[in-house]
């Protein structure tokens, strides 16, 4: 494990033009091969924090670094970072090799350097038989799958994942989370994963940080020191519900501190 | 009346053809039924049957006259396409230039090009030019409208994803703007395909005698002047035919282009 952590976010405020706090004096430090959960309920700025780890808005305080560089220097292209949206954000008019591909051709990398590239990337979602389909052609869970494919296909060493499953069926969702557990073991990756699922959360992590809304803040960050590989035998755990105790008390205490209507 | 296999019947594609057709069939032999009970003059209301002959005795005369106005359609239509889809491109390129120039695209719009065709065609001394510039005109704006609104439709998500892999602006242009507009920008042509007819046919209309003097608009012009109203009506349905044909070409065009990703689940149940 490098010193140099994967993420630091060093005391982001973020306040949008209408005044509204979306995060206020956000610390967080995530280490080279973790897999960081962030959980809260809607409207307490998780989907924010991802937003402006991978660039994509600024904070109106305070700096984020990547490997130790600020972000708005990484380039987005080459540098180990994708990013997995909520939607799984296909182009629906090209199939699913050629939506899987599409960072690399961005980059510029020849088809004959990037084909080899894609199907490994497809074979790790188990997807390789659907190389010429047409994302319509695909369920929901396999299109969330391509999308992953399409994150993992320029080998990034961090990935950030803003509640990709949120929109799936329960059995679909845990089937996701067991493959992202395999791919962040066997890759070695760094995860920063967003949900508003306690269960998710606990089953996924080596870490969850949770936040609360209003203005979005850290409240509070719970190590989940449970071995891995986690079987869906875990799910059902006594350790299991101890954790997501744990969270669920620490979600409570957390909308305790500012009951509803107090900021009025 | 003709009754069919019942098989052949369910089928939507057969029915698709055999319901309009159906209805023209009975349109055309009630109107020629009245025409025949009541005995209507041919100078008021000719029969289909004499529309017919007509259109085979003048085929010469009325084809050559469809060939004249085709081109000219088919030639604005064309130059409204290019422009239109230039247009759009402005526009979309800086939201100044769309606020700038939109209202003026909407003037274009709404100004009736008969009230403008009598000035293009003193002002341009080509009259075969004069009637694509108007023709042009009327066909434009549902090509800039169309694939202006195309262009802005990208998917957010897909928008942002570009945005993080830094895509450069011609890379979101041709991966992402391009494909997003295309079902719009059909919508438009087919739109336009019509209009662009029509725009031929009205700037015929206008420029009469000081026109071209060979296109379709010109024959019913002729033919009522000669009070030769079968001709006037075979003129007529060439015209109407022309516009079906068209519309039909660019719903086959569109079909085809986006047939892949629009109508894709026809292939897989």
């Amino acid at each position: 494990m490098s010193s140099v952590p994967a993420v630091e976010v060093l005391s982001v405020d973020k306040t949008y033009p209408n005044g509204t706090q979306a995060l206020q004096a956000v610390k967080l430090r995530v280490q080279e091969g973790e897999l960081v959960t962030l959980l809260g309920p809607s409207g307490c700025g998780k989907s924010t924090l991802l937003k402006m780890i991978a660039g994509l808005l600024e904070p109106s305080n305070g700096r984020l670094l990547l490997w130790g560089q600020p972000v708005e220097q990484i380039d987005g292209s080459g540098h180990g970072l994708s990013f997995v949206f909520q939607e799984p954000t296909l182009m629906p008019w090209a199939r699913v090799m050629a939506n899987v591909r599409l960072p690399l051709d961005l980059e510029g990398v020849p088809a004959a350097a990037s084909t080899p590239r894609v199907h490994e990337a497809l074979a790790m979602v188990g997807l390789d038989q659907f190389a010429s389909h047409l994302p319509r052609e695909l369920s929901g869970g396999m299109q969330m799958r391509v999308s992953i494919a399409r994150g993992l296909v320029t080998q990034p060493t961090l990935l950030l994942m803003d509640e990709p499953f949120g929109a799936l069926d329960e059995i679909t969702r845990h089937r996701l989370d067991s493959d992202l557990l395999e791919l962040w073991q066997r890759k070695q990756l760094t995860v920063v994963f967003v949900t508003h699922s306690i269960y998710e959360a606990v089953y996924l992590s080596t870490r969850v940080v949770v936040m609360a809304a209003r203005p979005g803040r850290l409240i509070e960050e719970l190590n989940i020191d449970e071995p891995y590989p986690r079987g869906p035998d875990f799910r059902v755990s006594t350790a299991f519900s101890r954790h997501a105790k744990r969270l669920q008390d620490s979600l409570l205490r957390a909308s305790g501190a500012q009951p509803e209507g107090a900021a009025a | 009346m003709t009754t069919g296999t019942t098989p052949l019947l369910a089928r939507p594609q057969f029915q698709r053809i055999f319901y309009p057709v159906l209805v023209a069939v009975l349109l055309i032999g009630l109107w020629q039924a009245l025409v025949t009970v009541f005995e209507i003059p041919r100078y008021l209301v000719p029969s289909p049957l004499l529309v017919a002959q007509t259109l085979v005795a003048d085929a010469g005369l009325l084809f050559g006259a469809l060939l004249t106005t085709l081109k000219i359609t088919v030639f604005a239509f064309v130059c409204a396409t290019v422009l239109g889809v230039l247009i759009a491109f402005a526009f979309v390129q800086s939201r100044i230039i769309e606020t700038a120039f939109f209202p003026y695209a909407v003037l274009l719009q709404v100004t009736p090009i008969v009230a403008i065709a009598p000035l293009i065609i003193i002002w341009v001394k080509s009259p075969t030019a004069s009637l694509v510039i108007c023709a042009t005109l009327v066909a434009l704006f549902p090509i800039i409208a169309n694939t202006t609104l195309g262009l802005r439709s990208v998917d957010p998500g897909l928008m942002s994803y570009f945005k993080l892999k830094r895509a450069s602006r011609l890379q979101l242009l041709w991966r992402l703007r391009i494909p997003s507009a295309l079902p719009y920008f059909f919508g438009g042509l087919r739109i336009s395909s019509g209009l662009a007819l029509i725009g031929a046919v009205v700037a015929e209309f206008v420029a009469g005698t000081g026109g071209t003097g060979t296109g379709l608009a010109y024959q019913i012009l002729q033919s009522g002047y000669q009070l030769n109203i079968p001709r006037m009506f075979a003129a007529l349905l060439l015209i109407t035919v022309t516009g079906v044909l068209l519309f039909a070409a660019m719903a086959w065009l569109s079909k085809w282009a986006l047939g892949n990703w629009h109508e894709s689940e026809t292939n897989h149940g």
